[in-house]
């Protein structure tokens, strides 16, 4: 085994590009736990700890630029009101020992079902900056992942950032697990409200070989609200629509019967977490705007 | 390979390092420094927990070559580290000299023969030792919390050793133990 230290964000491409099979470690919180069993023997490890880049974030206009190795611990102290639902999820991870060291760049990367930014980066709309010594692309996160454990990223490509759109709306984020330190997700949850699209976008966890979006739920929704003028009126949503829309959540799971819960379980707590979260946080969209109202 | 690090406060160099070792095996089984305990090699337990850079982490999660020119406090070094802090925030109540003879007395490296930090006195005086193989990862671990965040709430430090397992105690000791700690720190201030 080699162990590489580039130094550059340039370097670091270069090397990936001279060894494709190299495997970058950030957190090492997915890595070394494999190298420590020995279920992988890479012939090249490559640290990104050197990069400092890597560990910034940028808050823009329209979203957040957060570098592909900034900590989850620095996601839920710094991020909590640009990227609620990212922020909830990263609290959910494990441990602080680990979330000092792991963060969404590495999540992408193992690309793992049980990902908990996974939910909430569908939920609320991003962007993967990936790029090679070929050039950099962007790929939209409905795109990245790619099958159990497989995303979008070429052997040269290394991920250097990952743009999340700024929450205009309040958002959730919800797990289902034994515990609530150091679980892995048995199924998860996210949802966003954007009030500026008056649209609602969901992420669904462990619940199928990928992380999904309820699409038919999400259209039976935005219908649905819009039909009933709920975005102006700010009216409690019909225990119907809000059921149907549970129900359309459960059915675009795709789940397995596995040690930590069987498919039905699965599918039925997606329902379960997709009426709480709608409820939640339409709840705290209907509050704000009775303040808004109220000072006008 | 080779790596070169400060571990509490000494310069070392680990020599003949794998490149897949962990961090954790370098402290122990290279410069002989077992107070980082190995119970399951995969961030679960929490044994293992060291500062790196000021932050705790899983000594068994950080590739070895990722620690090259970076601080790493163990256990070991806790007390010397408490005793520092305390001073550099004029709290430690013994004057310099005293400190200086005190720095005399035990070895900052191996922790051997030096005075107890205070969050390992209380883990003592609240009976939250039993094995004993949690230990090392719970005090650097409460001892970062308390120097946080001095006046923690139950939820607070149960949240800070979520990552920590103890199949002893019971954690009711454990938490009379920081509990006490923080006590003590806040009558000594
Ligand atoms: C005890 C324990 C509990 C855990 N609990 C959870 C949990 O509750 N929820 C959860 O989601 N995860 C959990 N995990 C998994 C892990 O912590 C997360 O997946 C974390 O986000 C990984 O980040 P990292 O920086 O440590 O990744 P690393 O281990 O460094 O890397 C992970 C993968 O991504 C690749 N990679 C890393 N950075 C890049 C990059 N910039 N470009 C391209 N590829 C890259 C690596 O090559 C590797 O394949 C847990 C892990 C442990 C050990
Ligand atoms: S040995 Fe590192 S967390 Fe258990
Ligand atoms: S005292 Fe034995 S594991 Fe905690």
């Amino acid at each position: 085994m080699d162990f590489l230290r580039p130094a550059s964000w340039e370097e670091a491409l270069a090397a990936k590009a001279e060894h494709p099979t190299a495997v970058p470690i950030a957190g090492g919180t997915d890595v070394m736990v494999e190298i420590n069993f020995d279920h992988r023997r890479p012939e090249y490890l490559m640290d990104l700890n050197r990069i400092g880049d890597l560990s910034e974030w940028e808050v823009g206009e329209e979203s957040v630029r957060l570098g592909a190795s900034v900590p989850y611990t620095a996601i839920m102290e710094n991020l909590r009101a640009e990227l609620p639902g990212l922020a909830l999820a990263s609290h959910t991870v494990a441990s602080p020992q680990i979330r000092n060291r792991g963060g969404v760049g590495g999540n992408l990367g193992t690309a793992s079902p049980a990902g908990d930014a996974h939910p909430a980066l569908l939920a609320a709309g991003a962007e993967v900056e990936v790029e090679s010594v070929r050039g950099a692309r962007r790929i939209p996160i409905d795109e990245f992942y790619k099958g159990v454990k497989r995303n979008a990223l070429a052997p040269d490509e290394l991920i250097r950032a990952v743009h999340v759109k700024k929450a205009d709306g309040p958002q959730q984020f919800s797990k289902v697990g034994t515990r609530n330190a150091m679980v892995i997700a048995v199924c998860a949850f996210g949802l966003a409200l954007h009030p500026a699209t008056r649209t609602v976008r969901t992420g669904i966890g462990s619940a199928a070989p990928t992380p999904v979006r309820a699409k038919a739920a999400e259209e039976f929704l935005n219908a649905a609200l819009e039909e009933g003028g709920f975005w102006e009126n700010g009216k409690i949503i019909t225990p119907s629509v809000a059921k149907q829309f549970a129900d359309l959540c459960s059915a675009s799971c795709n789940p397995i019967d596995d040690v930590r819960g069987t498919a039905s379980y699965r599918r039925h707590a997606v329902g379960v977490m997709a009426r709480r979260t709608l409820t939640w946080t339409w709840e705290s969209y209907r509050g704000t705007r009775r303040t808004t109202e109220g000072a006008a | 390979m080779r790596v070169n690090f400060t571990v509490n406060g000494r310069p070392q160099e680990a020599d003949d390092v794998w490149e897949g070792e962990s961090l954790l095996y370098v402290l122990r089984e290279r410069l002989g420094l077992p107070g980082s305990k190995n119970a399951c090699e995969q961030g679960e337990c929490g044994s293992c927990t060291v500062r790196l850079d000021g932050v705790p982490v899983c000594s068994c999660l950080v590739a070895a070559g990722q620690v090259e020119g970076r601080e790493v406090v163990t256990v070991e070094g806790l007390a010397d580290y408490a005793k520092q802090r305390a001073c550099a925030s004029d709290a430690c109540g013994t004057s310099l000299q005293n400190a200086q003879q005190w720095q005399a007395k035990g070895d900052s490296h191996t922790g051997e023969g030096t005075e107890l930090s205070p969050v390992q006195q209380a883990f003592i005086d609240a009976g939250a030792v039993q094995c004993g193989f949690c230990t090392p990862g719970l005090l650097v671990a409460a001892d970062e919390m308390l120097e946080r965040n001095p006046t923690p709430t139950d939820a607070d430090i149960r949240e800070a050793l979520s990552g920590n397992l103890c199949r002893c105690t019971g954690y009711e000791k454990i938490m009379d133990a920081v509990r006490l700690a923080a006590a003590r720190q806040g009558e000594a201030v």
